[in-house]
C-alpha cells in the first residue's frame, strides 16, 4: 500500500544498513499508514530492530533516505515528537517506578500530572513506590513503555513490548495502542508472535531485512489465501524462493 | 546547548540513585580517612614526611574515587540503553555530564570535607594556606577524576573492565606525580611523562598551598592546567556519547 511521502510519517528510500561484515537492511523503501498501529512482524533476527533503530535515527546506516514527520531521522526537532521503547526496557534499576517517570517527564518536558496518567496506563499503581530491580520482568518493561507514553508523542515506535506480558495485560495495552491511534498518534509495533498480527491496522512481513508484504491484514490473508498470518508468512517466503 | 532544568534534573537523579546504594556513599565518605589514618601510623617517626604527603593526599582521593564511580556509572548508563534512550530524547550532551558533575561534585565535597576534618581536626596536619582552598582543590580534583572516568567508560564494555582500569590509568600517575619521590630525582623520561598527567598539577598545586604559596602564578598555573585537563576529558567524553551508533 502507498501514501503520499507528504502525508505518510515514516518515509525510508533505498535505506540500507550493514552492520559489522553483515547487510543486514540492503535496501528498503516503505511509507507507514498514519495515525494507525503498523505491526511489525518476522522471525528473530529478521532486522525488525534495526530497521526501527533507523527510523528513530538511532542507527548508522550505509545508504538510503530516512524521513519522519518531515524531518530527517534523528533530527533535534523530532525529540519530543518521536518516542521509541527498546526490546531491553531502558530504565533505572536502581529508582522507584515514579522517579524513573519523574525524570524522563523533566527532560521531555511534559507536565507532572503525566507520570500517574502513564502508571495508570500500564496498571502499576500498587508497585509505583517499588524499585526497578524489585519489580517482575514485565513490570520492569512496562516503566519503560511508560515512558514513552509520557508525552503523547506524534510517532511511537515499540520493539516488542508485549513479550512475557499476562493475556489479560497484553490486550489492555493493545487497546491503549489503538486509543493512541485514534488521537493522533502513529504507531510502529514489532512482534514475533505472529498471533498478535491481527491487533493491527497494517501489517510489516519482514524476512532478512526484506519486506515480503505491507497490507492490513484482512487483506494479507485474502491475497495469499492462507488460514493466518503465520501460514501467509510461510506462503511469501516459498513464493519469494521459488521467485529466485 | 545547556538547559539549566534538565541538568538538575539529572543531578537529582543521579542522587537519588546513590541515596539507594547507602554503602557505596558511607565507602566514598569514610574510606579515605580511615587511609588518612593509616598513613598518620606509618610515618609515626617522621612527622615530616606525613606533612609533606597529607595535604596531597587529601586532594588525590577524591580524583580516585570519583574515576571509579563515574566509569562504572557510566558504563551501567550505556549498558542498561538509558543513555541511548536519552539521546533519543531533547537532552542535550552537556546536560548529561553537568548534571553528573552536580551530583558528584556535591558527593565529593562531603568526601573532602570529611577527609580534611579528620585530617586537620584530629591526625595533627598543618598546612599554611587556607584549608578552604584545599577543600576547593580537592573538588577540582573530583571533577577531573569524574572526567576521566566517563571518558574512559567508553572503552570498558564490562564492569570488571572498567574496574581495571583505575590501576591502569590512576597509578601510575600516583606513582609519577612525585608524592612517592621528587620528580627532579626521577629517570627523566618518566620526569616528562608526568608533565603530561593531570595529577602531576593536582599534587603541585596542594603542595603550594599547603606551604602558603597558593595565590602565586605557579599556582594559578597549575589549577589552570587542572581545568584545561577536566574541560579535555569532558569533552572526549561527550564524543564517547554518540546519538548514532552501528
Amino acid at each position: 500500500m502507498n501514501y503520499q511521502t507528504s502525508s505518510s510519517p515514516v518515509s525510508l528510500r533505498g535505506l540500507r544498513v550493514v552492520r559489522g561484515a553483515r547487510e543486514v537492511i540492503p535496501g528498503l523503501d516503505l511509507d507507514i499508514r498514519p495515525h494507525a498501529v503498523t505491526g511489525l512482524l518476522g522471525p528473530s533476527g529478521c532486522g525488525k530492530s534495526t530497521l526501527m533503530r533507523a527510523i528513530v535515527g538511532v542507527q548508522q546506516i550505509a545508504g538510503g533516505e530516512v524521513r519522519v514527520l518531515g524531518h530527517p531521522a534523528g533530527s533535534p526537532l523530532l525529540r519530543r515528537r518521536v518516542a521509541y521503547v527498546t526490546q531491553a526496557p531502558s530504565v533505572y534499576a536502581d529508582l522507584s517506578v515514579r522517579e524513573n517517570l519523574d525524570y524522563f517527564r523533566r527532560v521531555l518536558g511534559a507536565p507532572a500530572t503525566a507520570v500517574d496518567r502513564v502508571i495508570e496506563l500500564v496498571s502499576l499503581q500498587e508497585a509505583a513506590n517499588q524499585v526497578g530491580e524489585s519489580l517482575s520482568g514485565g513490570q520492569f518493561a512496562r516503566v519503560s513503555l511508560a515512558v514513552a507514553l509520557l508525552n503523547a508523542p506524534d510517532l511511537l515506535v515499540l520493539d516488542e513490548p508485549t513479550v512475557g506480558l499476562d493475556p489479560v495485560l497484553r490486550r489492555d495495552l493493545w487497546r491503549s495502542f489503538h486509543r493512541l491511534a485514534e488521537a493522533g498518534t502513529t504507531l510502529l509495533v514489532s512482534s514475533h508472535v505472529m498471533d498478535e498480527a491481527l491487533r493491527c491496522d497494517e501489517l510489516l512481513l519482514m524476512r532478512e531485512g526484506r519486506l515480503l508484504a505491507h497490507e492490513p491484514p484482512a487483506e494479507l490473508l485474502k491475497r495469499t489465501g492462507a488460514e493466518d498470518v503465520e501460514a501467509a508468512f510461510l506462503g511469501l517466503v516459498e513464493e519469494a524462493e521459488h521467485a529466485a | 546547548m545547556i538547559h539549566p532544568t534538565l541538568i538538575l534534573a539529572t543531578a537529582g537523579r543521579v542522587l537519588n540513585q546513590l541515596r539507594r546504594d547507602l554503602r557505596t556513599v558511607a565507602l566514598l565518605l569514610l574510606v579515605p580517612a580511615v587511609l588518612l589514618v593509616l598513613v598518620r601510623g606509618v610515618f609515626h617517626g617522621q612527622d615530616e614526611v606525613f606533612q609533606r604527603v597529607g595535604v596531597p593526599l587529601l586532594g588525590i582521593f577524591p580524583l580516585t574515587s570519583m574515576f571509579l564511580v563515574t566509569s562504572i556509572t557510566v558504563l551501567r548508563e550505556r549498558t542498561s540503553g538509558t543513555l541511548e534512550r536519552l539521546m533519543t530524547m531533547p537532552l542535550a550532551k552537556a546536560d548529561l555530564l553537568l548534571g553528573y558533575a552536580l551530583a558528584f561534585g556535591v558527593l565529593a565535597a562531603a568526601q573532602a570535607l570529611v577527609v580534611s576534618a579528620v585530617a586537620f581536626g584530629f591526625l595533627g596536619l598543618e598546612s599554611q594556606g587556607p584549608i578552604l582552598a584545599i577543600v576547593a582543590v580537592a573538588m577540582l580534583n573530583a571533577m577531573l577524576g569524574m572526567a576521566l572516568g566517563l571518558f574512559v567508560s567508553a572503552f570498558a564494555s564490562t564492569e570488571f573492565q572498567a574496574v581495571q582500569f583505575m590501576p591502569a590509568f590512576i597509578l601510575p600517575q600516583l606513582v609519577l606525580c612525585g608524592l612517592l619521590a621528587p620528580r627532579e630525582t626521577m629517570v627523566a623520561p618518566l620526569e616528562w611523562a608526568a608533565l603530561v598527567m593531570p595529577m602531576t598539577y593536582a599534587y603541585d598545586a596542594l603542595l603550594l598551598i599547603a606551604a602558603g604559596n597558593g595565590a602565586s602564578f605557579a599556582g594559578a598555573r597549575d589549577v589552570g592546567i587542572m581545568l584545561t585537563f577536566t574541560v579535555a576529558a569532558l569533552l572526549a567524553g561527550a564524543a564517547t556519547l554518540p546519538r548514532r551508533t552501528p
